[in-house]
C-alpha cells in the first residue's frame, strides 16, 4: 500500500547543532538573535565562538541583538524555486549569512534595511532569516 | 630563505579526457603523472616527493603514492580547494630549495561528470567545520557564493554584466584553437547575457565548465633541470594566503590574492606590468575581475573596465590570459582549476602554446589559483615563472 499523504518538504533545513552552538539555537527558537561579545577586547563576532577570534580571550558572552540590519550583498538563485541568500550586517556590527524571506525578489537592494524573522525548520530550531524592515 | 631561482618546472601534462567514464580516480592521477614524466624526460623512480590535495582518495598522499609505487622523502597533501596545486608549486620549491627533495610530482584528477552519471560521489574532507551549522541551512551553493561577490562589486564599483561577460568572450576566443577544449565555440557579450540566469547576476556562461580528467606538474632541482633537454622554467616567486569571514567583518571586495600576489611579486622582484601572460583562476567571470585588481594589474574597482573590449585576448589586448580557454571553456577537472593554470603558464613561457595564442617573447608569466568560495572562505596562491635561456 502506498502512502498518499505526502508530507510537505520543509523549506528550511534544520541546522546541525553542537555544544558550542546550542545556546544560539535555543535562543532563536525563543525568537532571539544572539551573537558573541568579547569582554576583553569589546569586539562582537559571528559566528559565535567560545574564544574571541580577535584577541583569543575566552571571556566571551552572549549578546542579544536588536534584529535590525542592512543587506551587505545578496543573490537570488533562479534554478528551481527561487530563494535569496544574503549577507546582512547587524546593527551590532558583524555580518551574517542568511536568507531573505517574505519579500519581492526583484526589488531587493544592497543597503536595504531588514529585520530578523525566525523561520521554523520543523525540527525544534528556528532559522534567523531577514525581511524588509 | 627565498625560493627565487632554486626550483624548476620540468614537466607538465594535461589529461586530454573530459569525461572519465570507465576510469578510476587513482588511475587518472597515475596517467597524468606518467604524462608529466614523459614531458620532462624523467623516470618514475626519479620522483622523491609527492604533492596532492583532497581529490586524492585515501589518507593524504599515501594511498596514491602506493598506487603509483613511489618511494618518497617528502609528502604534502595541503588542501586549499582549487588553488591547492598552485600552492603545491610553492611548497615543492621550498622543499627543493632546502635540499629535502630533488624531483617533486604534483597531481590533480577527478571525474565529477562520470560520478554524476553513475550517481556516485565521494567528496573530499570529513567532519563538519564550525561554520557549517551557521551556513548550510541557508543553502549556499558554489554559484550563489560567487554571485554575492559580483553583486557587491557591481554595487561598490559600477561593474556591469557586460564587463563580466568579456572574460568569457576572451576565454572562448582562445578555446577555439584548443582541440581538447570542452567548449570551442566563440561567444559574444550578447550570448553571455542571453544565457539563463543561474544566480543573480551570474548567467550560465559566467560559470566554468564541469569536466573530468586532471593534470600533473614535475618540479626539479636546478642541476636536474640543466641535465634535461627541455626549456628551463624557474620559479621566481610565490605566495599563498587563506582568506575567511574574519569573525563577521565581511568584505567581499577583495580576495586573498592581495596577499599571495604581493608576496609573489616581492619575492620575484618584478611588477605586474612586467608580466607577459597570466593564468587567472576563472571559476566564474567575477573571479577573474576581482583577482586582476588584487594582483595589481589594475586599480581596485577598475577590473570591469580592464577586462572589457578584448583586453584579455591574446594578440588583441594588453594582458593575454588563459590561452587554453581556461576553466570557462577548456577544462576545470574535478571542479578544480589550479593545475591547468600552471600548465598553460608553463606552455606560454616555454613558447609551446598554440601558435594562434602564443604570446611573443613570453619570458615572464604568472599563474594564480583561487580555491573554495570567494564569498566566504578561500585559498589563494600565486606563482611567477621565468624562462631561463640556456
Ligand atoms: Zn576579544
Amino acid at each position: 500500500m502506498s502512502d498518499t499523504t505526502a508530507k510537505p518538504r520543509p523549506k528550511f533545513r534544520a541546522p546541525r547543532i553542537n555544544d558550542e552552538s546550542r545556546p544560539f539555537w535555543e535562543a532563536t527558537t525563543r525568537g532571539e538573535l544572539r551573537i558573541k561579545r568579547c569582554t576583553a577586547c569589546g569586539e562582537n563576532h559571528y559566528y559565535p565562538r567560545s574564544l574571541c577570534p580577535f584577541c583569543f580571550s575566552d571571556a566571551t558572552e552572549w549578546l542579544t541583538c536588536s534584529g535590525r540590519g542592512s543587506i551587505y550583498s545578496y543573490s537570488v538563485s533562479r534554478r528551481g524555486e527561487p530563494y535569496a541568500i544574503a549577507y546582512v550586517t547587524l546593527e551590532e556590527g558583524p555580518t551574517m549569512l542568511t536568507n531573505l524571506v517574505d519579500c519581492d525578489f526583484d526589488r531587493l537592494a544592497i543597503g536595504q534595511a531588514v529585520k530578523v524573522k525566525f523561520m521554523d525548520t520543523g525540527e525544534g530550531a528556528a532559522l534567523p532569516c531577514f525581511t524588509p524592515a | 630563505m627565498s625560493i627565487k631561482g632554486k626550483a624548476y618546472i620540468a614537466g607538465i601534462y594535461e589529461h586530454p579526457l573530459r569525461d572519465g567514464t570507465g576510469k578510476t580516480v587513482p588511475q587518472l592521477h597515475a596517467e597524468v603523472a606518467r604524462g608529466a614524466l614523459e614531458d620532462a624526460g624523467l623516470d618514475k623512480n626519479d620522483i622523491d616527493a609527492y604533492y596532492c590535495a583532497g581529490d586524492v582518495p585515501g589518507m593524504g598522499a599515501i594511498n596514491q603514492a602506493e598506487y603509483m609505487g613511489l618511494k618518497l622523502r617528502q609528502v604534502d597533501s595541503t588542501e586549499t580547494g582549487g588553488s591547492s596545486y598552485v600552492l603545491h608549486v610553492r611548497h615543492a620549491a621550498q622543499a627543493i630549495a632546502a635540499g629535502h627533495c630533488k624531483v617533486a610530482l604534483i597531481t590533480l584528477a577527478g571525474r565529477p561528470r562520470a560520478d554524476a552519471k553513475e550517481n556516485y560521489s565521494v567528496r573530499p574532507g570529513g567532519g563538519a567545520p564550525a561554520d557549517y551549522g551557521f551556513e548550510a541551512p541557508f543553502r549556499p551553493t558554489i554559484v550563489n557564493m560567487y554571485a554575492m561577490v559580483a553583486m557587491r562589486h557591481m554595487h561598490e564599483f559600477g561593474t556591469t554584466s557586460e564587463q563580466l561577460a568579456w572574460v568569457k568572450v576572451a576565454a572562448s576566443h582562445h578555446a577555439q584553437h584548443n582541440p581538447h577544449a570542452l567548449l570551442r565555440e566563440v561567444v559574444t557579450v550578447e550570448d553571455v547575457l542571453a544565457s539563463p540566469m543561474i544566480s543573480d547576476p551570474l548567467h550560465r556562461l559566467d560559470c566554468c565548465v564541469m569536466t573530468d580528467g586532471g593534470g600533473a606538474i614535475l618540479m626539479v632541482a636546478p642541476e636536474i633541470a640543466k641535465s634535461l633537454n627541455r626549456p628551463r622554467v624557474r620559479v621566481l616567486g610565490a605566495g599563498e594566503a587563506p582568506k575567511h569571514l574574519n569573525g563577521g567583518k565581511v568584505d567581499l571586495t577583495y580576495s586573498g590574492a592581495v596577499w599571495s600576489g604581493a608576496d609573489a611579486f616581492a619575492e620575484a622582484g618584478v611588477k605586474p606590468a612586467d608580466i607577459k601572460y597570466a593564468s587567472i583562476y576563472d571559476s566564474f567571470t567575477i573571479t577573474v575581475v576581482e583577482t586582476l585588481e588584487d594582483l595589481g594589474f589594475c586599480a581596485k574597482g577598475k577590473g570591469g573596465a580592464f577586462v572589457a573590449d578584448g583586453n584579455l585576448i591574446s594578440g588583441v589586448g594588453k594582458l593575454p590570459f588563459n590561452t587554453d580557454g581556461g576553466g570557462l571553456c577548456n577544462n576545470h577537472p574535478s571542479d578544480r582549476g589550479g593545475i591547468t593554470k600552471v600548465i598553460e603558464a608553463v606552455r606560454q613561457v616555454r613558447g609551446e602554446a598554440h601558435p594562434r595564442v602564443q604570446v611573443p617573447n613570453c619570458n615572464l608569466v604568472l599563474a594564480h589559483g583561487t580555491g573554495g568560495l570567494l564569498g566566504s572562505r578561500m585559498g589563494s596562491a600565486t606563482v611567477i615563472l621565468e624562462r631561463e635561456d640556456a
